[in-house]
């Protein structure tokens, strides 16, 4: 029965949504690996870009920011999983409680409060109780924002796990801390691992909050780029791009696999 | 605002429940005080006095909302009047954020509806394409469509050569580079929501429709429309919402005539030129407007009986 279901011109739309989403990020990509200088014409195929990025006069300044980006967001990821783990368990496994829907409301906030306010809010919070801008602020900001996306793949998960297998190893005499260590966490690790690479790359793709509360001369990747980029678009910007753009398709798709795969296993 | 987190089942079990103050207290002091707790502190800041060189004496006045609604002439000594410098700042971004929503809506719909009728093993795949972009560093992705848009750029190349063009057309720095920006930069958004509610839709509709001699498009407009429409208002909100306050498209893509609310605010925490309590002002006023379109879209659920 295609009858129904079927609209002329819609897939045509579909082809274009896809084209519209991914021309952009491949033509990056593959002028990344331009040969000439000028971003307008191209002078054959070549690394060279990729080679400038670590050796050429922008170098320290990018690995700088690289190393900033990367600890920032290993560190927000792991306190933000760990924290955003522990509020999933009082969530779904916690039974009915006053305040569950405010601490819902509470959780979900980084995903209401609009970007741009939240940095504003941040950078005056900052000032006002003394604390001096630069990495710490910023790694305290992205815990902050990582936890619901931390959140959502670890509770999604854990209302799919049913309370009976800890309740078999209890019936066991299995302690509830090895009840939760040896039953329910290898049954939640897939969705505590995608959470994990949900809030890593949300952490090392922010711009707005960092840029607000990074204060003078701290860098980190895409504040880096931004400051480049504003001085024109030049190849090794594209040559970092493709770089990070790697790196999030990596993530996200082992975030998917694993999930998927995690799923088929209960 | 990306995908917001649904409830879980009233499926608890409660074995976790005496634990439940130290699971959970992490995540009330990290976000309570670090997020919830600034947003309030902003809101006291919009009505101090702003400091030279950027800053704040404690003093309380409504300075700033002043400001942003009344003008007093150049001199301050006219007859007050409506200020309208930020009020159409704030119109053209509804404006911008709006024919990006429509935009959305016009490629999104179709796409979703495609994706939710394949065979049931391949729609993940689909859903998957459409949400990797998301994943995709938003900088990253907004100065690719600033390279590709470019007078110079891949697209007028494309175009002169296709032979669609005799010259290049100059988009960046307009209203329809800022526009396609915003566009391109939550385009996901829309397609996720109007899929999960495309999906749930029951083709026994349809085929009644059809039964009864509506056109495709009747059937579409009438019966498949009215059903979905949580789906499209919630895809429409997720786009419009971030949208609204966005900074990287306009700033990246747009000129001097295409500021937005987000450089506004922006430009009140730079250097010694700052105004910071104005900046929080406008922060407060961004943030009502959200909260409105939220509560609006609240209020139209609970009607709707689901969202």
């Amino acid at each position: 029965m295609k009858g129904v279901r079927h609209y002329p011109g819609f897939m045509a739309l579909t082809v274009l949504c896809l084209l519209i989403l991914y021309v952009p990020l491949i033509v990056v990509a593959v002028y990344s690996f331009n040969a000439s200088t000028s971003i307008t014409s191209w002078g054959g195929l070549s690394m060279r870009w990729y080679v400038d990025v670590f050796t050429g006069p922008e170098a320290p300044r990018f690995a700088q920011a690289a190393w900033n980006s990367l600890t920032i967001a290993l560190i927000a990821a792991t306190t933000s999983t760990a924290i955003a783990t522990a509020a999933a368990l009082a969530m779904v496994r916690g039974g009915a409680f006053r305040g569950r829907g405010l601490t819902f409301g509470l959780i979900n906030l980084p995903l209401m409060v609009p970007e741009i306010v939240t940095a504003v809010a941040c950078l005056i919070f900052f000032t006002t109780v003394g604390l001096t801008t630069g990495y710490m602020t910023i790694l305290v900001a992205h815990i902050t924002f990582c936890i619901p996306f931390a959140y959502l793949p670890i509770s999604a998960r854990l209302s799919g796990i049913e309370a009976v297998y800890e309740q078999a190893a209890r019936d066991l005499y299995a302690s509830p801390w090895d009840a939760f260590r040896l039953i329910l966490l290898p049954l939640l690790a897939p969705g505590i691992l995608s959470g994990y690479l949900l809030a890593f790359i949300i952490s090392l793709d922010d711009f707005l909050i960092t840029n607000f509360v990074k204060g003078a001369g701290m860098e980190t990747l895409p504040t880096a780029i931004f400051g480049s980029v504003k001085q024109g678009i030049k190849p090794n910007i594209m040559a970092i791009s493709t770089m990070m753009l790697g790196v999030s398709v990596l993530f996200v798709t082992l975030s998917y696999v694993i999930n998927r795969k995690g799923r088929a296993t209960v | 605002m990306a995908g917001a987190v649904t409830p879980v089942s009233a499926s608890s079990d409660g074995s976790y429940g005496r634990a439940r103050l130290p699971l959970l207290l992490p995540t009330w002091a990290v976000i309570g005080v670090f997020l919830a707790l600034p947003v309030l502190l902003m809101a006291v800041y919009s009505f101090l006095t702003k400091e030279f060189r950027g800053g704040v004496e404690w003093t309380f006045t409504l300075a700033a909302y002043d400001q942003f609604f009344v003008t007093r002439g150049l001199f301050g000594d006219e007859p007050a009047q409506i200020e309208w410098t930020y009020i159409s700042i704030f119109w053209r971004s509804i404006w911008q954020a709006g024919v990006a929503t429509a935009l959305c809506l016009l490629i999104g719909f179709p796409t979703a509806w495609f994706i939710a009728t394949r065979p049931e093993n391949t729609r993940p795949v689909w859903l998957f394409l459409i949400t990797i972009p998301y994943w995709v560093n938003l900088l990253i992705r907004t100065v690719s469509l600033r390279f590709i848009l470019r007078d110079q750029g891949p697209m007028n190349d494309f175009l002169i050569g296709a032979g669609l063009l005799n010259e290049p057309i100059s988009i960046l720095n307009t209203n329809v580079a800022v526009q396609l920006g915003l566009f391109y930069s939550y385009l996901p958004f829309m397609v996720l929501p109007i899929y999960a509610a495309v999906e749930r839709y029951n083709f026994a509709y349809s085929e009644a429709a059809a039964d009864l001699y509506a056109s495709r498009w009747r059937t579409l407009r009438e019966v498949v429309l009215p059903i979905v429409k949580p789906g499209i208002v919630a895809g429409c909100i997720l786009v419009f919402v971030p949208a609204l306050g966005a900074f990287l498209a306009p700033d990246l893509l747009g000129g001097a005539k295409t500021f937005m609310i987000g450089s506004l605010i922006d430009e009140q925490f730079r250097g010694s030129q700052g105004n910071w309590p104005f900046g929080a002002a406008i922060s407060v006023i961004l943030m009502t407007l959200v909260l409105i379109v939220l509560m609006g879209y609240a209020r139209a659920a609970a009607k709707g009986g689901r969202a």
